[in-house]
């Protein structure tokens, strides 16, 4: 099962459905929605947090809510 | 305010350009004040839409949504589901990033939500066509059902066409929903919701159910039916995640009608700038490059105009002692008020750099990537990235930083950083440090280019952060609060900082803090006149004593005259006070006089400097023309040395290093975190620590 997470830099994912719940309610008005096309920009040089595109919006999360974001990789 | 005006609040994401807009509209016509009952600055500004029609602007934080996860952002909800009709806004103006409308648009549905007259501000259009971006603005308004303005604050255009929106915003009918949560998520429920109350729109119900905030208006009827809804916890968060989805649904189907990129044309400028400033090696060098330049700066630009303020109050001293009138009135504008004046003056050119940077490093967008970098590293110690931010704001001043931990959503990761913000060295200390480094340590370069009291300066500053990370630590280690730490921040595009918007910041900042802490140092140095230049009745004596006694020894009336003075301020109520705290201080290195001014900057550290001052300019005689620097110089201790000698000068470095010394600062702690205790806890436990410190380094190098 790949999560945010586990993107390398540049690599490409879609939300899934069924990580709904575990998304923050916060991410979900930032724009982290099931479905939507996420981008892993850059990994901090301590390999946390990540910085992602999602849905046109550029932002820093933490590793550990980042795993739990399950995706869709895009060549899978 | 007068009755007719409109009332607008100002709401938008982060980073939309709010803060321009506000500046543009509003000009010079701001106050700073403070929300009622909370500390939060609230920026409110006045500008004029028509010749006939003026409007009172408040420029609210920046957030997301209206369902708050910060202070900061409760704020806007508060703002928003206040029924007071002095309070409420009569317009809501939404900013908007043109690059981010998607977004953006979900803060706006849920604030048309909420039924009030609703103008959609489309700010940075200027980029719209290197972005590749279209827009078809007639078929947005109709959509959205309300007034849209393409704009650009950053080159002052569309300005007028927001003021004319106002206006014809505020005359039209009552507003409608945008996108009406009921139907599509659990008609029933939302149904029942509504039946509560005909005062209030749906949404507004809603609100006061999900997050526990209650307007005054509300009957207790209708507060313990919507108490009843509040019951299943999971049933609430799961329809505000089916809200959410279903905002963002219908803002997709109004932009695809409306709204096209054609990301061919966008420029990559970010991810190249990123890949330097977020770089292992690079991005933190970068920083601390940064970092040492404020530093240098602070202490090289500011000592120009820093010097010739001291001067120039030294002499205005002078000038008006030398042509008024002698008397009680003229003692206490040369001595009093003048230096007290000059004591808050002399501050401008530094904090005024110090804010420069600030306001530069949050303007370009870098500051959000300092704490991409530094997350990690913060969490170590028991605070977030975002804490950076406020430990750099400490070195302006505590009080600005305090309240910059209100983004910081997880209590602990806050308590922490307020706590462990007065370690930083902030712009109060730097008048102390100042002179007694430029007491204490040569002017010598080091390498031929690095400035030896500039490099005992930046490690004052280190030591200051050092202390505040250590501090965090134990903290983090020994306070047992349960705390769910969330973190998410945006990282902004690049942009050049604006003018117009840095010198507004710089500016209001500046004045808060000269009015705020100038009010202070100003009353004291008044009490301390008064405490200096009377006394009991060994004061009354003091100059009769001193002229008997002379009549044994030849003396040059000069000579009386300056033992007659030192002998009042010793016998003053000032002298007193010095000398009853001299044995706890003695083995510190410090005597009586210094004794006078730990005790006065206890107000604020600044006061030290300006008690010197007061003290010095008592006692001095009236011919010479000495600053504060080369009469503290010229001071000799018992033993005929200099009283500011090393072992001391260093003593008092450290001591003022930790000491918690900042009445202001102690009475936001307890303000932001709604009890004495932290307060308390902050001043013991640092002002313990400077006094241990302070006692060990004289010890050692004496």
């Amino acid at each position: 099962m790949s999560t945010i997470a586990s993107l390398h830099i540049g690599e490409i994912g879609y939300i899934s459905e069924e990580s709904l719940d575990f998304i923050p309610l916060k991410l979900l008005e930032m724009g982290c929605l099931p479905g939507a096309e996420v981008q892993l920009v850059q990994i901090a040089p301590l390999k946390d947090p990540l910085y992602i595109c999602v849905n046109g919006s550029h932002l820093a999360i933490r590793k550990e809510t980042a795993a739990q974001i399950i995706i869709l990789k895009a060549n899978s | 305010m007068p009755k007719n005006d409109i009332k607008v609040a100002l709401i938008g994401n982060p980073n939309t350009g709010k803060t321009s807009l506000f500046n543009q509209l509003t000009g010079l016509n701001q106050k700073v004040g403070n929300y009622p009952g909370v500390t939060v600055d609230k920026k409110q500004g006045t500008s004029k839409l028509s010749t006939t029609q003026n409007a009172v602007i408040t420029d609210l934080p920046g957030t997301y949504s209206i369902n708050p996860t910060s202070l900061d952002e409760s704020i806007v909800l508060k703002t928003l589901l206040k029924k007071d009709i002095k309070e409420s806004p009569d317009v809501i103006l939404v900013v908007a990033d043109i690059e981010n409308l998607k977004r953006n648009l979900l803060l706006f549905s849920q604030i048309k939500d909420l039924e009030i007259p609703t103008v959609l501000a489309i700010n940075m259009v200027d980029q719209m066509t290197r972005k590749g971006i279209s827009i078809d603005l007639s078929l947005l308004k109709k959509e959205l059902n309300t007034e849209v303005v393409l704009i650009s604050a950053r080159k002052n255009q569309g300005i007028d066409d927001v003021k004319a929106a106002i206006i014809r915003c505020h005359v039209a009918a009552k507003a409608s929903p945008l996108c009406g949560i009921n139907s599509k998520i659990d008609p029933d429920y939302f149904h029942k919701l509504k039946e509560i109350s005909p005062n209030y729109s749906l949404y507004e119900l809603w609100l006061m159910v999900t997050q526990n905030n209650y307007p005054e208006t509300i009957t207790k009827e209708e507060k313990d039916k919507l108490l009843a809804f509040k019951k299943d916890v999971s049933k609430l968060k799961k329809y505000q995640h089916k809200e959410t989805i279903y905002r963002y649904q219908e803002i997709n189907k109004i932009l695809k009608k409306t709204y096209i990129v054609d990301k061919s044309k966008a420029t990559d400028l970010r991810s190249k700038l990123d890949k330097i400033f977020t770089h292992k090696i690079f991005g933190y060098a970068i920083f601390a490059l940064i970092l040492l330049v404020i530093f240098q700066s602070i202490f090289d630009w500011a000592s120009v105009p820093m010097d010739f303020i001291d001067s120039t109050f030294a002499q205005i001293s002078d000038f008006t002692k030398n042509n008024l009138q002698p008397g009680i009135l003229t003692d206490l504008l040369t001595e009093g008020i003048i230096p007290g004046i000059g004591g808050v003056i002399i501050f401008i050119p530094q904090i005024a750099i110090l804010f420069l940077f600030i306001a530069v490093l949050e303007e370009t967008g870098y500051m959000s990537r300092v704490v991409f970098l530094m997350d990690k590293i913060m969490r170590r110690y028991g605070m977030n990235g975002k804490s950076v931010i406020p430990l750099i704001s400490g070195t302006a001043c505590a009080i600005p930083a305090i309240m910059a931990t209100r983004t910081i959503s997880s209590w602990k990761e806050r308590l922490i950083t307020i706590l462990v913000v007065p370690f930083t060295t902030c712009s109060a200390r730097l008048p102390v440090y100042a002179i007694l480094i430029s007491l204490i340590i040569p002017k010598t370069k080091i390498f031929g280019f690095l400035n030896l009291q500039g490099l005992v300066l930046l490690s004052l500053y280190a030591l200051g952060f050092a202390t505040a990370i250590l501090a965090a630590y134990i903290l983090h280690k020994t306070l047992k609060i349960e705390s769910k730490s969330f973190f998410v921040i945006e990282m902004p595009n690049y942009k050049l900082p604006s003018i117009k918007n840095v010198g507004f910041d710089v500016l209001e900042k500046t004045k808060a803090f000269v009015f705020g802490a100038g009010k202070i140092i100003l009353a004291l140095s008044i009490i301390l006149w008064f405490l200096a230049s009377n006394g009991p009745e060994s004061y009354k004596n003091a100059e009769k004593n001193v002229i008997e006694n002379a009549d044994n020894q030849t003396l040059s009336s000069e000579e009386i005259q300056q033992k007659v003075a030192s002998a009042k301020l010793e016998n003053s109520y000032i002298g007193i006070m010095g000398k009853s705290i001299e044995p706890a201080i003695k083995p510190l290195g410090y005597d009586w006089k210094i004794g006078i001014a730990l005790i006065t900057s206890f107000a604020a550290r600044e006061v030290f400097v300006g008690t010197l001052a007061t003290i010095y300019s008592v006692e001095a005689d009236d011919e010479n023309t000495t600053t504060i620097k080369q009469k503290m110089a010229s001071e000799v201790n018992e033993t005929g040395g200099k009283l500011f000698n090393f072992p001391v000068g260093m003593s008092l470095l450290v001591f003022y290093a930790f000491a918690m010394q900042c009445m202001a600062t102690l009475a936001i702690v307890k303000r932001e975190t709604k009890t004495w205790k932290w307060p308390l806890i902050q001043l013991f436990g640092m002002t313990g620590l400077a006094y241990v410190s302070s006692f060990i380094i004289y010890q050692i190098l004496s």
